[in-house]
């Protein structure tokens, strides 16, 4: 079961944060298929919110075909981001990057340039990709 | 679905004071309604009036499609907690709840137990000497244990200390999906409002100024900035709501239903916070001073 949290300065409404949270978990493998999702009662109780909010971030990730409500029982995940395989491939991933990081740090950049230079080559990646 | 809360032209006078004014709401089921405004806006006198404690002056009210407080059966269906949370300081934990069962016909007594029990409150202590907190959550208990429809609270956070302001909402938002509650809260701490409420109505000087479901509200407004100009020579279909300038830039809260197309604005989305200021120095005309100098 994975818990939720809310940035109240993100500026993101919270259905919104709701729903990334779940998408992220799936990616990261932390929710797999035929995993319950908190119940809205408990999250609205836990984060002081709305249970319409909590209901509407669900509405959509039934929609998105990320979950299913099962009357009187909850929301249950029925679909997957990044199958097995890839999520096989996040350790070697993870461990590269590590290395990459080091490097950067050891090259004398601060985390701000790190970021920046990660997110700008990302960028440029994709766009030769799309052309 | 019924409303929650329907009036028509509803006023309250206090001698030659309109506490309210031509006020029309209709306020549908199933909504955590937040009810903004400055102090002295009538908020008050708009939720006494819901729980029958006022009489209208002019116009109509009808609560859950009943008169307030119209007989014991409409007084079962809503849950009232007043300003600062009153219970009686001579009376310990236990003895109110003995009350409430004995007031209220659909008593919920496990509830009251098990609240109770949850909050660690001594049973035997006298409610007078609990800590703002507690006598807070104890009045919960109450309004919750009697299972309403809706629950109507007044500043029900504005005394408590942080920690137990977000105990108290937590157990509200709990009560709120668990029972299916509606509930209406007046508050001006917008922060509390942005996370609990879905819906709001922001009364300022006796008038209702805005009244909706809390997303279609913040979408149909927008925070405009750009270089100066007159608000008058905006499109028809932008509704001013607050404008201040300085002698290069104007910015603007406005309502619209459309995007704004004009390259030359820069447009950000509201949130909760600037709608209730926007319209509150709208109706006060402060937050004019800036539109007043450059009309010079």
């Amino acid at each position: 079961m994975i818990e939720f949290h809310l940035d109240g300065r993100s500026g993101v409404a919270p259905y919104l944060q709701l729903i990334h949270q779940v998408r992220h978990a799936l990616r990261l493998g932390l929710l797999r298929e035929g995993d319950q999702l908190p119940k809205v009662k408990d999250v609205a109780a836990g984060l002081a919110i709305n249970p319409n909010t909590v209901l509407k971030a669900y509405r959509e990730l039934e929609y998105e075909g990320l979950a299913a409500a099962r009357p009187g029982i909850g929301t249950f995940v029925t679909g997957t981001l990044g199958d097995g395989a890839s999520l096989a491939a996040h350790g070697p991933l993870r461990r590269d990057l590590q290395r990459w990081l080091a490097k950067a740090r050891g090259a004398g950049l601060d985390e701000e340039s790190i970021e920046a230079l990660f997110v700008s080559t990302f960028r440029s990646a994709r766009e030769e990709d799309i052309a | 679905m019924t409303a929650v809360i329907e009036t028509g032209s509803l006023g309250k006078r206090y001698r030659r004071l309109w506490a309210l004014s031509d006020c029309t709401l209709s306020v549908p089921a199933g909504h955590v309604v937040g009810l903004v405004g400055p102090n002295g806006a009538g908020k008050t006198t708009l939720l006494s009036l819901a729980t029958g404690n006022l009489l209208p002056t002019t116009g109509t009210i009808e609560v859950l499609g009943g008169r307030p407080a119209a007989g014991q059966a409409q007084l079962a269906r809503v849950g009232y907690l007043a300003q600062d949370a009153p219970v009686y300081a001579g009376l310990s934990v236990a003895e109110h709840l003995r009350l409430g069962a004995r007031l209220n016909p659909g008593w919920d007594a496990g509830l009251a137990r098990s609240r109770v029990e949850r909050l660690d409150l001594d049973a035997g202590q006298k409610a007078g000497t609990l800590s703002g907190g507690q006598r807070a959550q104890l009045a919960l208990t109450l309004a919750i244990a009697k299972r309403p429809e809706l629950l109507i609270l007044d500043e029900p956070v504005a005394s408590l200390d942080p920690l137990a302001r977000r105990e108290f909402l937590q157990d509200l938002m709990e009560a709120t999906a668990e029972q299916g509650l509606s509930v209406v809260l007046s508050s001006h701490l917008v922060g509390d409002l942005e996370r609990v409420c879905d819906y709001l109505i922001v009364l300022v000087g006796s008038r209702v100024r805005l009244a909706g479901p809390l997303e279609e509200l913040l979408a149909g407004h927008h925070l405009l900035s750009g270089p100066r100009r007159d608000p008058r020579s905006l499109p028809d279909s932008m509704q001013v709501i607050s404008a201040s300038h300085t002698d290069v830039q104007s910015t603007l809260l406005v309502r619209t239903s459309g995007p704004v197309l004009d390259p030359a604005w820069m447009v950000s989305e509201v949130a909760l916070e600037d709608l209730v200021l926007g319209y509150m120095s709208q109706a006060t005309g402060r937050g004019r001073r800036n539109h007043l100098e450059v009309q010079r």
